[in-house]
């Protein structure tokens, strides 16, 4: 099948309300998936966390035979990148939150800066359930990078492992590409004819990544293309949104520069809402 | 339109501009004099200002139909200038404001340049307005003065107003012949201004209004001076002087204040005013426009900077677009830019040739045409239409239009988009959302590549603040294609932004275009009024629902009435027999509204606001559904997309049916029901052919009812549409079987 698997999946968890939803999550993943889990939390082992974890894991209706637990103390960004790294994980599954609480927000706001450290793929999670929330919709990006082969073929791979019927393939086109301001009719004539071979030029690109996808991972899901003309790693968030997909899949940021931290851009705009579940892929650390 | 000859179109349609030009100086030449004289500049400077504009305009500039000249609303902020700089020396003040003007044209050639014209949109439509108003008041104030006779009242608008009876009061206790005459001479005419649209007489109105003033004023003079023979009746200070020598009589714009605040901020203010005036100017001038072009507005300004620089150095004033020069323009046949290039011509022979009889123009004359212009600008209609759309509106106009009276023009413009500013949040009860989402992008826009219609979500909140935002989106999308703008994402919308999309509806309609405007039905409207502003409904005060039509209900409404149905705007609660479908088993259902029902009940189309999960994860939905009768029973069956609801029904163990027969729909086509065999028996080939060629539907059946749903979201009129007509055509094979 595909050369992209999530086999070693690590979940950092939190003794919050959630705990419970992140958990029967995580257990889900890892059957999807087949993969490992390596159950991760920053904080001093007591007894009683050790005795609710274990009653929590206990009680999901899918168990994994592969699980371990570790406690480990420190800076929790840090610590979680760290162990990261120690074993090697795949895929790290973080539940965020929704921005409008604070409380959740402050949380969310960790799942971000691992994002933006983390050598390997994140999932954040802004809805984590108990019961299972079936995954239908995937909006994937398409935009013209060396990655974003990778990201597709992910995509693909995990609409198979999730049972998703559904795969966007978004291009976001930046403005500056059309190169034709509009100020009236003629220069808007000119600009809808650039954007209409934009699109097409656009179209066929992503399209040829998917046609060269092994059929196995493409031949069971309806897959579209969608082209936007607008801010890049903004409107893919808001188009998520709008056609209320279930997960969107984002390929990493490339280079995170000392100028990237004040300024927003790309990935940073979905971070900082959270339209739907995120999955950033990251593949470096595997080749 | 002969498009492989432009030339030959050109000079074809040369006649028709020449003419145009002409009536437009007929109005330019009192209104130039006029502006010039109430600003305290010498009264050809406004003339040179039409001229310099005239040319320059004409042949650099973006616009089509647009005259260009010396504009009303600077003429409170150049007399400022003139006086303040001038400290009781007039004529060094104007050297002064000279120079300001001079660097107020670099600045507007700098401000299309850098493509700023879209900057304009940050001014809350109604705070604009409390500003011309205010401008109007300023010149009413000044001018009535001079409408009497009496040129020497000074101080600020608010003492002018407050001097107003006294000088009436002078002018009953003392009537000296001079005054009798300047004063008479000054009313009738103000009489007549208001009259001349009330006379229908094609002839007549062919001469300008103001036109007919100057005339008649001359004539008066004239009569005086060779047949009662009794020259100099009125006083110089009374009557026009022009220079004697137009090129050697050429002012010196003095730089030498141009460090100082004082001179900057006047250079800003004459800016602001002439950006704002010829932009709004510009926009209503394409809303005439017969062949119904796009003005490129930076070249616009590019073009009015360079004019207005010009200008400035002969000694002119400011070069704006002017509108009501324009409307003559285009109402006189104009189809381009020449119409503008000949007012200027006319002007200059009419300087050349006539500068003995302008010079017996009444100043009392000039100043009721201007008393006119004041009024129209500070009309009391502006106050009571902006009543109409909302109690806060009056407030921001209010506020801006005494603000700006009681300091200057920028205080009050800042003070107006403040105010805007504090209603909205109170409106809102808070300014996180604002605060929040103001930088971020709000606006998202693609072409659906199913319909090929437009689709314009917009999040958060749309405001004056980020109008320009989703105006640079709308201004990409060619006015004959279909856009759909949906607000259901977005919490408030205020006045400026239903303006502004009123703007681009008209656009659309005019050029064969569809715009239609979504989700915003149950956002709150406080009045009935089309451009009031929508804040989305809290769930608590849905009980005492009452909001006045969006035009989506409107034409709703008409829908209704044209199908003969019953339509119900307000939200019910009764969808019991909704929750037996299938959809709605993960679902909430909160109310239905818009309802529009057949007579006969078979039919019954509505939109309906529904949830999805709890608490934090919970997710409102808005979508608008069809549910139909069928004459007998049938199977019970779902029919979607290969895509969204699959995989649910797929976890509760039912598969999809294909046809071996039908490749086309098996792939395209999600058909699932508990009972297989009766539904392959139900969709025979013809139905099966039926569904393959019409858009697809989520489509499922109870046995008795059937559900249509286009998509996640609310249909368009035109979706609307093409789904009852869906429906028709499928009951009709229904009937068949």
């Amino acid at each position: 099948m595909s050369t992209i698997a999530f086999k070693k999946i690590m979940v950092g968890f939190a003794f919050s309300p959630n705990l419970k939803a992140n958990i029967y999550e995580a257990l889900r993943m890892a059957d999807y998936f087949r993969g490992e889990l390596v159950f991760v939390h920053v904080g001093i082992k007591t007894p009683e966390k050790d005795s609710l974890f274990n009653q929590i894991v206990a009680s999901s209706p899918i168990q994994s035979q592969k699980i371990s637990v570790h406690w480990r103390v420190g800076d929790p960004i840090k610590t979680l990148i760290q162990a990261s790294k120690d074993f090697c994980v795949d895929l790290i599954l973080l539940g965020a939150l929704k921005r409008e609480n604070v409380l959740k927000f402050y949380l969310g706001s960790i799942a971000r800066k691992i994002t933006r450290k983390a050598k390997c793929s994140v999932l954040l999670l802004i809805k984590p359930s108990v019961e299972r929330q079936p995954c239908q919709h995937i909006v994937v990006n398409g935009f013209d990078s060396p990655q974003t082969k990778l990201t597709i073929e992910a995509a693909f791979m995990v609409a198979n492992a999730l049972g998703a019927k559904k795969i966007s393939l978004v291009e976001e086109i930046s403005r500056s590409k059309v190169a034709v301001a509009v100020d009236d009719d003629r220069s808007l004539r000119r600009a809808t004819l650039r954007k209409e071979k934009l699109r097409r030029q656009e179209q066929t690109r992503v399209k040829d990544v998917v046609q060269k996808l092994p059929t196995v991972l493409t031949a069971d899901i309806n897959w579209t293309t969608q082209s936007i003309f607008g801010k890049r790693g903004y409107s893919i968030g808001h188009f998520a949104k709008v056609v209320r997909a279930d997960l969107l899949v984002m390929n990493a940021q490339e280079n995170l520069s000392f100028i990237d931290r004040f300024v927003t851009r790309d990935i940073e705009h979905i971070l900082a809402e959270l339209p739907t579940d995120v999955l950033i892929i990251n593949l470096k650390g595997n080749e | 339109m002969n498009k492989s000859n432009p030339f030959k179109q050109f000079l074809g349609d040369l006649p028709k501009n020449i003419f145009s030009g002409f009536v437009v100086s007929l109005i330019a030449l009192p209104l130039g004099l006029g502006l010039a004289i109430a600003s305290e500049a010498p009264p050809i400077a406004g003339i040179i200002a039409a001229i310099a504009g005239g040319v320059v305009v004409s042949i650099l500039g973006g616009s089509n139909l647009t005259i260009t000249g010396p504009g009303n609303g600077l003429v409170i902020v150049i007399l400022s200038a003139i006086v303040g700089m001038g400290e009781g020396d007039l004529y060094q003040g104007y050297l002064f404001t000279l120079a300001a003007i001079i660097l107020s044209g670099l600045l507007l050639f700098i401000f299309g340049f850098f493509r700023l014209g879209a900057l304009s949109e940050f001014f809350p439509s109604t705070a604009l307005q409390g500003m011309l108003a205010a401008i109007g008041v300023g010149i009413l104030a000044k001018q009535f003065h001079v409408m009497l006779g009496f040129t020497n009242v000074k101080g600020n608008t608010i003492n002018q107003l407050i001097l107003i009876p006294n000088s009436i009061k002078t002018l009953l206790a003392n009537p000296s012949n001079e005054l009798v005459l300047a004063s008479g001479i000054g009313i009738l005419s103000l009489c007549f201004l208001f009259l001349y649209a009330r006379i229908r007489n094609s002839v007549f109105q062919l001469i300008p209004a103001p036109m007919w003033v100057v005339i008649t004023s001359i004539g008066v003079i004239y009569y005086y001076d060779l047949v009662l023979k009794t020259p100099e009746v009125l006083g110089p200070s009374l009557m026009i002087t022009l220079p004697e020598d137009l090129m050697a009589s050429l002012p010196r714009p003095d730089f030498s204040k141009i460090l100082s605040s004082d001179f900057i901020g006047h250079t800003l203010s004459i800016t602001l005013v002439a950006v704002i005036e010829s932009l709004l100017s510009i926009k209503a001038v394409d809303k005439l426009d017969p062949l119904k072009r796009r003005s490129n507005i930076n070249k616009d300004l590019r073009a009015l900077g360079i004019a207005t620089g010009i200008s400035g150095f002969l000694g002119g004033l400011n070069v704006v677009t002017v509108i009501a020069r324009s409307s003559v323009n285009v109402n006189n046949g104009a189809n381009n830019r020449s119409a503008n290039f000949f007012h200027a011509t006319f002007l200059v022979i009419f300087i050349l040739l006539f500068a003995e009889q302008i010079q017996k123009i009444p100043l009392p004359a000039l100043a009721a045409i201007l008393v006119y212009t004041g009024y129209r600008l500070a009309t009391p209609e502006n106050l009571f239409r902006i009543y109409k759309i909302g109690k806060e509106q009056a407030i921001i106009f209010v506020t801006t239009l005494v603000a700006t009276l009681l300091t200057s023009l920028t205080t009050g413009i800042i003070l107006g988009i403040l105010t805007t500013l504090l209603v909205h949040v109170i409106l809102n009860k808070s300014g996180v959302l604002f605060s929040r989402n103001w930088l971020k992008p709000n606006v998202l826009m693609y072409l659906e590549e199913e319909t090929g219609n437009y689709y314009v979500s917009v999040k958060n909140f749309c405001s004056f603040l980020n109008f320009f935002k989703l105006k640079a989106k709308l201004d990409e999308i060619p006015p004959s294609e279909h856009a759909i703008i949906d607000f259901s994402l977005c919490e408030f919308v205020d006045h400026t932004v239903m303006e502004g999309l009123n703007d681009y509806s008209r656009s659309f309609s005019r050029q064969g275009g569809f715009f239609e405007i979504i989700g915003l039905d149950v956002h709150e409207a406080k009045t009935e009024h089309p451009f009031a502003i929508r804040k989305s409904l809290p769930d608590s005060s849905l009980l005492n629902f009452e909001i006045s039509l969006t035009k989506r209900q409107k034409l709703l409404q008409k829908l209704s009435t044209i199908l003969n149905w019953e339509y119900l705007p307000d939200p019910v609660s009764n969808y019991a027999d909704l929750e037996k479908f299938f959809y709605f088993k993960t679902k909430w259902v909160n109310y239905r509204y818009n309802n529009l029902e057949s007579k006969n009940k078979d039919f019954l189309l509505f939109d309906l606001s529904y949830s999805e999960g709890a608490f934090i994860a919970k997710e409102d939905l808005k979508s608008t559904f069809l549910q139909i009768k069928v004459p007998k029973k049938i199977p019970v069956f779902t029919l979607d997309k290969e895509n969204f609801m699959t995989t649910i029904l797929q976890l509760s163990g039912l598969q999809d049916i294909d046809f071996k027969k039908h490749p086309d729909f098996s792939k395209r086509f999600y058909l699932s029901g508990e009972n297989i065999k009766s539904i392959r028996s139900f969709f025979t080939d013809k139905l099966i052919f039926f569904f393959e060629s019409h858009p697809p539907y989520y489509l499922e059946s109870n046995g008795e009812t059937i559900l249509i749903r286009s998509k996640e979201r609310l249909a368009s009129i035109q979706e609307i549409k093409q789904m009852l007509a869906f429906a028709e055509e499928l009951l009709k094979i229904l009937e068949k079987k």
